[in-house]
C-alpha cells in the first residue's frame, strides 16, 4: 500500500515539475541545483569559507530579498492609490482607515529604509573584505550604480503619500538640482549658455524642471515620480541585478583568499 | 511629542521602556550563559547575570509611568545640560573622528566579547536613561528616524564582527599563519544544497518576521496633506541624504547638492582600480590594507553616518545646532558673521577695498578684475589639486605617497589624490569655519560660483 506522499511524488504532475527524486543523497543535491531555474542562480558548491553567515552576513541575498518584498507589496499597493493631486492623499488614508490588516504601506516603507540599510551593509562588507579587488572590479562598480538606484528608488517613492513629508523632503532634495552647473538656472556658468542674448538655461528649462516637470514640486511631479519608481528605475534595477548576479558567478563565486 | 503634558508623554513611554529594559536583561542574561562556559569566566559571567537583574528593575520601576520613580533612573537636568552644553557641530565632528582613531588603535582590546558586550551594554542604557526626556524621545522615536536608530546598532554590531575577524587574521599572519578563510578546512567544498540554500531560507524567514513584527508595532507616517504655502521648519531631506544637507551648511548647493555626490560616487566607483595592493582579497584583514582601511572608514563612518545621524537628530529648526535635550526652539537664533577669503586679503592684510568689477565692462574685463579679487583662493585651489600630490610625492619618500607614485603611475597617482582631496574639502571647510569663520575660499557670486 503505497503512502499518499508516494502517490503524489510518483504522478505525472509531480514529475513533470520536479524531474529527479528529492534532493536527500549527494547525486540529487547536484541535480537540483542544475534543474531548477530559480536555484541554478547558485553554483552547485562553493568553498565553505565563502558561503559561511559570518563571512557574508548574508546581506547581499538580504537587500535581493528586500527587493522582492518591495516588488510584491507595490503591485499591491498600486491597486489602491491613483498618482493624482485628488486622489493621492485620499487613497492612502483609505488604505490605514478602511482595509483590513492594513500594513501593505508599512511593509512597504521599512522595507525600502532597510533596503537603503542593507545595501551599505552589503557594500561595507564587500570592501572590508576586499572583495571588489581583481577580478571583481567591475561587479563593485555595478554595485555603486545599483546603490544609486536604490537611494533613487527610496527618493521617488517619498514622494507618493502626497503629504507635508512628501512633499517638503523632494523639494529639499530637488532644489540641489537648481544648482547644477551649467544645467541649472542657479548654477554656476548657466549664464554663459546664451544664444542671441536669450538664456537657455531658465527655471522652465533646467535639470530641476526635467526632474519635476514643473518649476515647483507638483501634480506633474507626482505623476513623473510614480513612473519613475513603479516603471523606470525597478526596470533597471532588475536588469542590473541580473548582470551583477551573473558577474559573482563569472568572477568565480563569492570571494575567498586567491 | 510637544503639547503633551509630561505625566501624559511619561504614560506613553513607560511601556516601551519596560519592554527595552527587559530586553536588556534578557541579553545579557543569555550572555552570561554563553560566557558561562569559558574557563575563568565565571565571575564575570557572574557580573553579567547581575547586569541583568539590575536591568529587570529598571524594567520594573519604569512600568508605571510614575514621574517620582522614574526620576531616578533617567539622566538629571545637570548631566543633561553638561551633555548639551558640551555638544556642537565642532565637538561632535572632531568627537566622531578621535572615536574612530581611539577605536582603531584599540581594536584589538575593544573586540574581545566581554569588552565589546559592555560597549553594547553602554549604548543601550544611554538610550534608556536618555528616553524619559521629552525632547530625546521626540526625535528618537519619531517613525522614520527609527531606522537610524537601527542603522546605528547595526554598523556597531557588524564593525565588531569584522574588526575582530579582521584582529584574528592579523594575528594569525603575523605569527606566520594563513587567514582564517584560507585555511584547508575552510577552503573545502561543501555542497550548496543545502548548506547555502537552508542559510539563505532561514534568513529569509527571520527577515520576514522582523518586517512583520516592525510594521504591525510601527505606522508608517502620514502627515497633513501637502500644502506648498505651509513651509515646515525644520525642512529635511529623506533621512539618507541628510548627510548632504549638512554639507550645505559649508558649501553652496551646487557643490554639496551636485559636485560632491557626484565625486563621491566617481570615487567609490574608482576604489578597485586605484587600490593596487594585491593583499586582503577576500579575507578580513586591517594590517594588510591600512590605508584603504581609514581612508574607506573614514569616508564611510566619520563622513557619510555620523553626519547623517547629526543632520537627523541634532538638527531642528532653521538648521540650527540642537543637543540631544534640548527643545527644538525655532526662534533661536545662531549667528553668522562669517567672512571670505578675499575680503580677509584685501581688507585684513593689504588694507584696500575689494576691486570692483565694473557690471558694463566687456565679459572678459570683468572676469580679469574677478580673478583679481579672488587671486589668493584661485592659487590656494590650483595648488591644493595640481601642485599638492606632486609635493607629497616628494616629501614623503618611504611610506605612503612615493611608494604609490612608483607603483600607479602619474595618471592613476593623480586621480587617485585628487580623490582623495575632494573627500578631505569637506573637513577643511569645516576647520577653516571654526577656525577662521570661513565663509568662502573663492567668492564669485556674480556667476554662482561660491566655493
Amino acid at each position: 500500500m503505497p503512502s499518499l506522499g508516494d502517490i503524489i511524488r510518483n504522478s505525472q504532475i509531480w514529475k513533470s515539475i520536479f524531474r529527479h527524486p528529492a534532493p536527500v543523497d549527494r547525486r540529487n543535491r547536484i541535480v537540483v541545483m542544475l534543474t531548477n531555474f530559480f536555484l541554478h542562480l547558485h553554483p552547485v558548491s562553493a568553498k565553505k569559507q565563502g558561503i559561511a553567515l559570518s563571512y557574508t552576513w548574508c546581506m547581499g541575498g538580504v537587500t535581493f530579498f528586500l527587493f522582492l518584498v518591495e516588488t510584491v507589496t507595490g503591485v499591491l499597493l498600486m491597486f489602491y492609490y491613483r498618482p493624482t493631486i485628488e486622489w493621492a492623499y485620499a487613497d492612502i488614508l483609505t488604505l490605514r482607515d478602511a482595509t483590513s490588516l492594513g500594513i501593505l504601506r508599512e511593509l512597504h516603507r521599512w522595507g525600502a529604509h532597510a533596503m537603503v540599510i542593507t545595501v551599505w551593509l552589503h557594500m561595507y562588507r564587500v570592501f572590508l573584505t576586499g572583495s571588489y579587488k581583481p577580478p571583481r572590479e567591475f561587479n563593485w562598480v555595478i554595485g555603486v550604480i545599483l546603490l544609486l538606484l536604490t537611494l533613487l528608488l527610496s527618493f521617488t517613492g517619498y514622494l507618493l503619500p502626497w503629504d507635508q513629508l512628501a512633499i517638503w523632503a523632494i523639494t529639499v532634495g530637488s532644489n540641489m538640482a537648481r544648482a547644477t552647473p551649467f544645467l541649472g538656472y542657479e548654477g554656476p556658468g548657466a549664464q554663459l549658455l546664451t544664444v542671441g542674448g536669450i538664456d537657455m538655461i531658465t527655471n522652465a528649462s533646467d535639470a530641476r524642471f526635467g526632474l519635476l516637470g514643473a518649476r515647483f514640486v507638483g501634480e506633474e511631479t507626482l505623476n513623473r515620480f510614480y513612473v519613475l519608481h513603479c516603471i523606470a528605475i525597478p526596470l533597471g534595477v532588475a536588469l542590473l541585478l541580473a548582470v551583477h548576479f551573473w558577474r559573482v558567478r563569472k568572477d568565480g563565486g563569492i570571494s575567498g583568499p586567491m | 511629542m510637544h503639547g503633551l503634558d509630561y505625566n501624559e508623554f511619561l504614560s506613553q513611554i513607560s511601556g516601551f521602556l519596560c519592554g527595552y529594559y527587559l530586553l536588556i536583561a534578557a541579553m545579557n542574561w543569555l550572555f552570561a550563559l554563553y560566557r558561562w562556559k569559558n574557563k575563568g569566566e565565571s565571575r564575570l559571567a557572574l557580573a553579567w547575570a547581575c547586569v541583568g537583574l539590575v536591568s529587570l528593575i529598571l524594567a520594573a520601576m519604569s512600568v508605571a509611568g510614575n514621574p517620582d520613580v522614574i526620576r531616578y533612573i533617567s539622566f538629571n537636568e545637570t548631566i543633561k545640560g553638561g551633555i548639551d552644553a558640551l555638544m556642537s557641530p565642532t565637538t561632535y565632528s572632531v568627537g566622531s573622528l578621535l572615536i574612530l582613531l581611539v577605536m582603531f588603535r584599540y581594536r584589538e582590546v575593544l573586540v574581545r566579547p566581554n569588552v565589546a558586550w559592555l560597549g553594547l551594554n553602554g549604548m543601550m542604557f544611554f538610550m534608556g536613561l536618555s528616553l524619559a526626556d521629552q525632547d530625546f524621545a521626540a526625535i528618537v522615536t519619531k517613525p522614520d528616524n527609527v531606522p537610524i536608530v537601527g542603522l546605528i546598532f547595526l554598523l556597531a554590531f557588524f564593525t565588531w564582527l569584522a574588526t575582530s575577524k579582521a584582529v584574528e587574521n592579523d594575528r594569525r599572519i603575523a605569527n606566520g599563519e594563513l587567514p582564517l578563510e584560507a585555511t584547508e578546512p575552510e577552503r573545502e567544498k561543501v555542497l550548496v544544497w543545502p548548506d547555502l540554500v537552508y542559510t539563505e531560507l532561514i534568513c529569509m524567514i527571520a527577515l520576514t518576521a522582523v518586517m512583520l513584527l516592525w510594521a504591525i508595532l510601527l505606522q508608517a507616517p502620514l502627515e497633513e496633506p501637502a500644502s506648498s504655502v505651509k513651509t515646515p521648519n525644520p525642512s529635511k531631506a529623506p533621512w539618507y541624504f541628510l548627510g548632504l544637507q549638512e554639507m550645505l551648511v559649508y558649501y553652496d548647493p551646487w557643490m554639496a547638492g551636485v559636485v560632491l555626490p557626484s565625486m563621491i560616487v566617481a570615487g567609490l566607483m574608482a576604489i578597485p582600480y586605484i587600490d593596487f595592493n594585491k593583499k586582503g582579497n577576500g579575507y578580513y584583514t586591517i594590517n594588510e590594507r591600512k590605508f584603504a582601511y581609514l581612508t574607506f572608514q573614514f569616508g564611510f563612518l566619520v563622513l557619510w553616518v555620523t553626519l547623517i545621524i547629526m543632520g537627523t537628530f541634532l538638527r531642528g529648526p532653521n538648521w540650527n545646532f540642537f543637543g540631544f535635550y534640548e527643545y527644538w526652539d525655532s526662534h533661536a537664533v545662531e549667528a553668522m558673521n562669517n567672512v571670505d577669503l578675499s575680503q580677509y586679503f584685501w581688507v585684513g592684510m593689504l588694507n584696500q577695498p575689494l576691486p570692483k568689477p565694473d557690471p558694463d565692462a566687456a565679459f572678459l574685463t570683468k572676469v580679469l578684475v574677478i580673478a583679481q579679487r579672488e587671486c589668493v583662493g584661485i592659487v590656494l585651489l590650483i595648488g591644493y589639486f595640481a601642485i599638492l600630490p606632486p609635493l607629497l610625492a616628494m616629501w614623503d619618500k618611504k611610506r605612503l605617497f612615493q611608494p604609490m607614485y612608483k607603483r600607479m603611475g602619474l595618471i592613476r597617482y593623480m586621480v587617485m589624490t585628487n580623490l582623495m582631496l575632494w573627500m578631505a574639502l569637506l573637513p577643511i571647510k569645516m576647520l577653516a569655519r571654526w577656525v577662521f569663520s570661513m565663509k568662502y575660499f573663492i567668492a564669485i557670486p556674480e556667476y554662482f560660483i561660491n566655493f
